[in-house]
């Protein structure tokens, strides 16, 4: 379970997908870094990333961590979203059988796990299947 | 200067529950409840959803619509009976996901279902004032019905959000009325899991002694009458008390059906009416003219007359239609996993 100050350390990207493009070489960083890692540049602008993307690869999950155990069997996967920037995340409204590397999926806002029944609910983002 | 709504959206979970199968485990007789309460299914929240993350997705599609900034909308209601938190506003979430704050103000509304369109009259007003350039109201709901209860057929989740504005309005709202009492007929008291209800005393002395009061005071206040109108939208408990509302006002069937979703949505609460009002506004012509009527128990209704302007053809096509989401490859489950996803099992403590 992951405590109040790193949950809300994490905001901007778990609510916004705020990620830093390298000022130098273009590169960019998910979530933001203090040094790129193509050039070693320092300076970064804010860019908001797309929204919808396609599945490259993913797994299902049939044994669950702690707190993730009501979900199974669920999907996590790697999508390469419309600007070409890869997420790893949740891949969920779908049956698992049915899914496929290539599937247009889009992000939405998501309970992603909860300091049981008393303590914070975490926010963020999982994949769920285009719309139509 | 003229107000209105300058950008909408509504939010439908996937997944649904069908009366045969909620009936099935209860020994009831589902023909009897679907002819009498006009419900088919409804939509159900997966354990990862509730009012906040259906808000966030709704308040977003209105985002789109409106075409705006969302740092230059200065507050954020958010009306449910379903908060997650019992202390921590839901609107705060909302507000850092959608990029609107710190310069914002929130609050989180409560009235049963009429929670939604108090919000949307509260930021109305805010803007009507002339306080803030835009100001955004949703209505989001994720309710439980007691297992075994009539209102397990019919309570289900959903969310709608309205930013209102001065500029690029899409619909103007023309008037405002609201009318309550204070009527015991349905209410959930503290630590309680489920609501309770006054059974058939809901009907008579509640929901149609408000909505019809409301709906005629409004028509009375405007100088309107139901020809004025192309669209009319009630709250919807189930199927058959909207449409019974629509009858005795004598609005036509056609002019209440495209917003009649409670037959396969269900009755999402606070988001009921306003989620009709944003089917209406994806087919809705310019010049058309809506009467919107809410209900919540305890009780009151407000009314709301809008009337749809040029620039609504602009905005339809930005965000996913409502009942494009409502149709758009339902997952039906059985009843254990609604009882599972719902939190109606009981398990050993963590």
């Amino acid at each position: 379970m992951i405590g109040s100050a790193r949950y809300w350390r994490e905001i901007p990207q778990r609510y916004r997908y705020e990620a830093a493009k390298c000022a130098k070489c273009g590169r960019v960083a998910f979530p933001p870094r203090l040094v790129c890692a193509g050039c070693r540049g320092r300076e970064f602008t804010p860019v908001k990333l797309a929204q919808t993307g396609v599945v490259e690869t993913f797994t299902v999950i049939h044994v669950a961590p702690t707190g993730f155990g009501d979900e199974t069997p669920y999907a996590v996967g790697i999508v390469k979203l419309d600007d070409g920037v890869r997420v790893t995340a949740q891949i969920t409204d779908c049956e698992t059988g049915k899914l496929a590397i290539g599937d247009r999926v889009k992000l939405e806002f998501r309970r992603l796990q909860q300091d049981g029944e008393s303590g914070i609910i975490c926010y963020g983002y999982k994949f769920v299947p285009a719309i139509g | 200067m003229e107000v209105g709504i300058v950008g909408y959206g509504a939010y439908v979970p996937r997944h649904r529950i069908k009366v045969e199968e909620i009936a099935k485990v209860w020994g009831a007789d589902a023909p009897s409840y679907k002819k009498g309460l006009m419900l088919r299914e409804k939509s159900v929240p997966t354990p990862d959803q509730d009012t906040i993350t259906m808000s966030v997705e709704a308040a977003r599609h209105a985002v789109r619509r409106a075409g705006i900034d969302p740092a230059l909308i200065g507050a954020i209601y958010v009306g449910s009976e379903s908060h997650p938190y019992a202390v921590k506003p839901s609107g705060t979430v909302v507000a850092e996901a959608l990029g609107a704050t710190p310069e914002i103000h929130c609050a989180d509304m409560e009235f049963a279902c009429k929670a939604g369109s108090e919000g949307m009259f509260v930021a109305l007003s805010l803007v009507k004032a002339g306080q803030m350039p835009y100001a955004l109201g949703i209505g989001a709901d994720t309710s439980q019905g007691a297992p075994g209860d009539a209102l397990e057929y019919s309570a289900s989740a959903g969310a709608a959000a309205y930013i209102f504005g001065r500029e690029k309005i899409v619909a103007v709202c023309e008037d405002t009325y609201a009318y309550m009492t204070d009527t015991p007929d349905f209410w959930r008291r503290e630590y309680q899991f489920y609501p309770r209800h006054a059974g058939r005393y809901t009907g008579e002395p509640a929901y149609f002694k408000h909505v019809l009061s409301c709906a005629r005071g409004l028509m009375a206040k405007s100088k309107t009458t139901p020809a004025d109108f192309r669209w009319a939208v009630f709250h919807q408990p189930n199927g058959k008390f909207p449409m019974r509302a629509a009858q005795e006002l004598g609005f036509s069937k056609e002019k209440v059906e495209q917003g009649w979703l409670s037959p396969t949505l269900g009755n999402t609460y606070s988001g009921s009416s306003p989620m009709g009002l944003s089917a209406i506004l994806d087919v809705a012509k310019p010049g058309d003219r809506i009467l919107m009527v809410s209900y919540g128990s305890g009780a009151g209704s407000d009314g709301f007359i809008w009337r749809v302007t040029d620039h609504i053809t602009a905005v339809q096509g930005l965000a996913p239609h409502t009942r494009a989401q409502l149709e758009d490859r339902p997952i039906y489950i059985d009843y254990g996993t609604y009882a599972k996803y719902r939190g109606k099992i009981r398990k050993l403590a963590e």
